[in-house]
């Protein structure tokens, strides 16, 4: 990996919201084209991670560089115009707008709306087309997911952020995600995902960092953390 | 049967000024979740604007056609840069404040204003021009309507035809959309929600003015505190149709309009207030978040 290029660097990023310290000064890079995951249990501050990536949350301190540009002092809106979107976490799609509306929302950025991209997304995810004139609300969890992930591609980012998008959600619908953020991986995006589901994440991943209450506590290829016994107690529930 | 149509004549004149006055409270509402308690005020304060300078333009122009057109367009832009002033000054600082602090902060902008427009213009009531627009009125199987009536008739469903339009048929109306049901993910989409909160309180305030100047040509008189009570009615308006929906504020203000002036034909002008908020009651009871508010679950 190392004769790629980077894309993103987050260095010494500590955030808090008040006087609680949710991340501690951590750091991790993304290098073009690989699927990374931050992997944690509830609380371990993945979430607030990728909120301040987005410009949602401002830094006490460190620094999140994506190519040549400083992300900490960005507006969130500039932000995705960089070419970093985010599926947060708990969807968050316009519930009483059509399925339609919000994909076409996330284009926002673009000038001109390129329906080759909408088209793509529709080849992705065929229950999305079905159900185009639909209001968002009235969607099922797993297709909520999905409209949130394709309203994100819509922005045609070159780094994909995903906030835990398994939760919730029947097993089956899990795969189907997960297969699908593999062929978002091979379009060429790159892609950041936090998950609980750890072993789903690793196998999918080319590289893995362990956050706990703030901290990175083991980072490493996917392969080295699915073999490792510390995360295989932990995280993908097998006994030593 | 006459008596009817011609209330509903007036009522419906009545309820175009008051739909135009409540969009600004519910667009407001939409994307701050806050009542701008100030908006009736400033409406109040557009009428002022407005007769100033059709006095001053009246001096220069004799077209009265010209002077409208002129009165509309300058009181909507000084009142808009208003609203955005408003809005930077008393609710921008208040953000992420508790909503209760923003609350208080509008009232104190509403007092600010009315008292303001009280020092320059003094305690007494001022006279619209009554030759500015032409008093002709039409006699149609008994019913009359008077030219202002019809200007106001039409100004308005134009201005709301517009509105309508432009939110659910443009970019920036879907942006305007998605900022009132999420911010942080309308921020996610690229969207400048600043940006946006600011454009909605410069086309609320702007049909503001317009409903402003409307009182003026219509009733003439104006007066400093008027914004209270024109305020007030929009805004129950507002909460009638639904607060935050943009086709609830504008059937609530026609609604309220019929019934004040049905109240004001049949029994008398002073229960019209009175039973306007025991209109507001049954409504509220039966239907919470108003006739158009709020109709779909949301599925989480």
């Amino acid at each position: 990996m190392s004769n790629k290029e980077k894309l993103l660097v987050v260095e010494n990023l500590e955030v808090s919201y008040g006087s609680i310290e949710a991340v501690k000064g951590i750091s991790f890079d993304v290098y073009k084209g690989e699927v990374v995951t931050i992997l944690g249990a509830n609380g371990a501050g993945k979430t607030t991670t990728l909120r301040t990536i987005s410009g949602l949350i401002k830094s006490k301190s460190g620094s999140i560089k994506y190519k040549n540009f400083e992300l900490t002092s960005m507006s969130a809106h500039k932000i995705v115009s960089l070419g970093i979107s985010q599926a947060p976490e708990g969807r968050r799609v316009f519930g009483i707008l059509t399925v339609e509306e919000n994909l076409k929302l996330g284009a926002y950025t673009k000038k001109t709306f390129n329906p080759a991209t909408l088209s793509w997304i529709y080849e992705l995810f065929p229950r999305l087309k079905e159900r185009k004139k639909q209001l968002a609300g009235t969607l099922s969890g797993g297709e909520q997911q999905m409209l949130a992930i394709g309203r994100a591609l819509m922005s045609e980012p070159e780094m994909l952020l995903l906030d835990e998008p398994s939760l919730g959600l029947a097993p089956v619908l899990v795969k189907t995600i997960f297969e699908t953020i593999k062929h978002i991986k091979l379009s060429g995006v790159t892609v950041l995902l936090v998950e609980q589901n750890a072993k789903a994440a690793l196998k999918l991943a080319d590289r893995g960092y362990v956050l706990e209450v703030g901290k990175i506590v083991f980072k490493g290829a996917s392969k080295e953390l699915l073999e490792s016994p510390e995360i295989q107690e932990a995280y993908l529930g097998k006994k030593k | 049967m006459e008596i009817f149509i011609q209330q509903l004549v007036n009522g419906l004149t009545i309820g175009s000024i008051y739909a135009l006055v409540a969009l600004g409270y519910t667009m407001v509402y939409g994307v701050l979740k806050l009542i701008n308690f100030a908006h009736g005020d400033l409406v109040a304060f557009s009428a002022y604007v407005g007769l100033v300078i059709m006095m001053q333009l009246a001096g220069v122009i004799s077209s009265s056609v010209v002077i409208i057109v002129l009165v509309f367009i300058f009181t909507a832009i000084i009142i808009s840069a208003f609203g955005v002033l408003l809005e930077r000054l008393a609710y921008k600082p208040l953000r992420k404040a508790p909503r209760l602090s923003a609350v208080v902060s509008a009232l104190g902008a509403s007092l600010i204003i009315e008292n303001g427009i009280m020092l320059i213009w003094g305690p007494r009531p001022k006279i619209f021009p009554s030759n500015i627009v032409p008093n002709i009125n039409w006699n149609i199987g008994g019913v009359y309507i008077g030219l202002m009536q019809l200007l106001v008739l039409v100004i308005s469903f134009v201005l709301m035809f517009v509105l309508y339009f432009f939110v659910n048929q443009t970019k920036l109306g879907a942006a305007m959309r998605a900022s009132a049901i999420d911010q942080d993910a309308a921020r996610l989409m690229g969207i400048n929600v600043d940006r946006i909160i600011m454009i909605t309180f410069i086309i609320g305030s702007a049909l503001g003015s317009v409903g402003g100047l409307f009182i003026g040509m219509y009733y003439r008189g104006i007066y400093f505190n008027m914004g209270w009570i024109y305020g007030l009615n929009a805004f129950v308006a507002a909460i009638i149709g639904g607060i935050g929906n943009i086709p609830g504020a504008m059937l609530g203000g026609m609604l309220l309009g019929i019934f004040n002036a049905l109240i004001s034909g049949y029994l008398s002008s002073s229960w019209a207030l009175a039973l306007t908020y025991v209109l507001l009651i049954v409504i509220m009871i039966f239907r919470p978040t108003g006739i158009l508010g709020e109709r779909v679950a949301e599925k989480v």
